[in-house]
């Protein structure tokens, strides 16, 4: 039950912005093998392969933190540098446009807004509920099509525009359809919660970091320092 | 579609699991951490921690024994007892709580479940009411693991509660507490009928059927229970084999495997 792998294993930054629990995400990819560290500022990044932000609440206030911590424009340049990013719940959210939930910009690294969840029996949306993939994806290699994972939250993100159905990985029926999971190139998000949906959800972070090891590994050369404070991007 | 919850309880005094008759004559069920992790591998849905000698003995949540349990359960984990202020609330999510349960210091000071439902949201917060019924068909709100009458109506405090930002409403019933004469589903169905937020029931399981009453008749979200799981008097698997079969979704069992 205690698998630990503290060295070897792919180094995965957590960002810490003070937007919820990280001690259970923290030990889901400790358990998975991952090498975690804690990143509070943009230089706990920099011998990073892999992000993770998690995160509850809501778009406005997660975003002051991130730039009170200068983490904003590290974190755009990573995903921009394409190397492996996995957004859970809020962390998913933020990877929009911006958020209804309170008018915030967010990343804008994907078209569309978060949006309240539409015709939901009960609000916030919190259990298990069944996560139906659009499309197969190595984040759920060894996992049933419809596999339940838990949920807490009232919002999630919509995709607009030409991308919508290209960055839709899952989706999950709560009154109304929304998506559960997307998918763009380096940069993968979830809206339940992998590191406390059990066995399922241990499974889906080890997918996750089998994942982002194949893709730092063919990443090549080219490899900018995305912590060092602002010089990063080829200028 | 969303499916029933079901949740072992951890009663938790001087860092062990108990389990009493109507919050007393307690007995002892085990190790916190450990059972978390028995409980995850055969399938619940959810964890509760209650610490439930903190709001008596006026002290905060046992923080260490929190994060053992956290670190063990990778289901989720609501803590309850002794927590009092938005502090304590940040320190017990901090321990690897994903919620945290209000009771005692809620009904003192209601404004309280405001404050936390603004800072940590209020999927976070969890209002706890032990209710007890009187003659008149009514419950009444008791406080201080089940010491102290409030004359606060269980329902108008549920409907409360629910407004200023709890994000879900774990309803005891004393009556039946430990006694394995099933939930109070009339009490259940008088919250359910009037809040949208989920409703965790319990006390009284016995049996799986009263798991199945408790989400038809009552109207319940999740279903708590302690002592029959504590003592494998039914497993987990069996709760949720009986909801299917009434047509209750249910999430499959699958142990943590990874």
């Amino acid at each position: 039950m205690n698998r630990t792998e503290p060295r070897g294993g792919l180094r995965v930054a957590v960002v810490d912005y003070g937007a919820g629990n990280l001690v259970s995400i923290e030990q889901a990819l400790t358990f998975v093998g991952a090498d975690v560290r804690i990143a509070t500022q943009p230089a706990d990044l920099e011998d990073a392969e892999a992000v993770v932000v998690p995160g509850v609440g809501a778009a406005r206030p997660a975003m002051r933190r991130l730039a009170r911590a200068g983490l904003v424009d590290p974190l755009l340049r990573w995903i921009a540098l394409g190397r492996p990013y996995l957004g859970i719940c809020l962390g998913l959210q933020l990877l929009f446009d911006g958020s209804d939930e309170d008018g915030a910009a967010t990343f804008g690294v994907i078209p569309g807004r978060t949006a309240r969840l539409e015709g939901a029996p009960t609000l916030p949306h919190i259990g298990w509920n069944q996560v139906e993939r659009r499309r197969e994806h190595v984040l759920f290699t060894g996992l049933v099509d419809g596999t339940d994972f838990y949920f807490v939250h009232s919002y999630a993100g919509r995709p607009e525009g030409a991308t919508a159905d290209a960055v839709t990985l899952a989706e999950t029926e709560h009154g109304g359809r929304f998506v559960s999971a997307v998918d763009r190139g380096n940069v993968l998000g979830v809206q339940f919660h992998a590191e406390r949906s059990g066995g399922a959800g241990l499974r889906l972070l080890g997918n996750f970091t089998r994942w982002a090891t194949a893709l730092t590994a063919g990443a090549g050369a080219e490899r900018s320092p995305v912590g060092a404070g602002g010089t990063a991007g080829g200028d | 579609m969303l499916s029933r919850r079901v949740i072992p309880c951890l009663d938790v005094a001087d860092g062990r699991v108990v389990k009493g008759t109507r919050f007393v004559d307690l007995v002892d069920e085990g190790d916190p951490p450990e059972l978390a992790a028995r409980y995850a591998d055969e399938g619940a849905d959810e964890l509760v921690f209650l610490d439930i000698t903190a709001a008596p003995e006026g002290r905060r949540t046992l923080l260490d024994v929190v994060e053992r349990t956290a670190r063990r359960a990778y289901i989720p984990l609501t803590v309850g007892g002794g927590v009092r202020s938005t502090a304590d609330m940040r320190d017990v999510l901090g321990a690897g709580a994903d919620k945290v349960s209000l009771n005692t210091a809620a009904v003192a000071d209601p404004a309280l479940i405001a404050r936390c439902a603004r800072r940590f949201g209020r999927q976070a917060v969890v209002v706890a009411i032990d209710a007890r019924r009187t003659p008149d068909g009514t419950w009444r709100v008791l406080v201080r693991g089940g010491r102290d009458e409030t004359g606060l109506d269980a329902v108008e405090w549920a409907v409360r509660a629910a407004e200023l930002g709890a994000g879900e409403l774990l309803v005891t019933s004393i009556d039946r507490d430990g006694t394995q004469s099933g939930y109070d589903t009339e009490l259940l169905r008088a919250i359910t009928s009037r809040v949208s937020v989920p409703v965790i029931a319990s006390g009284g399981a016995s049996a799986p059927s009263d798991f199945v009453a408790a989400v038809r008749d009552g109207g319940a979200d999740a279903i708590l229970a302690a002592s029959i799981f504590h003592r494998r008097i039914y497993a987990i698997a069996d709760v949720k084999r009986a909801l299917r079969q009434a047509g209750i979704p249910a999430r499959a069992t699958a142990g943590v495997g990874a």
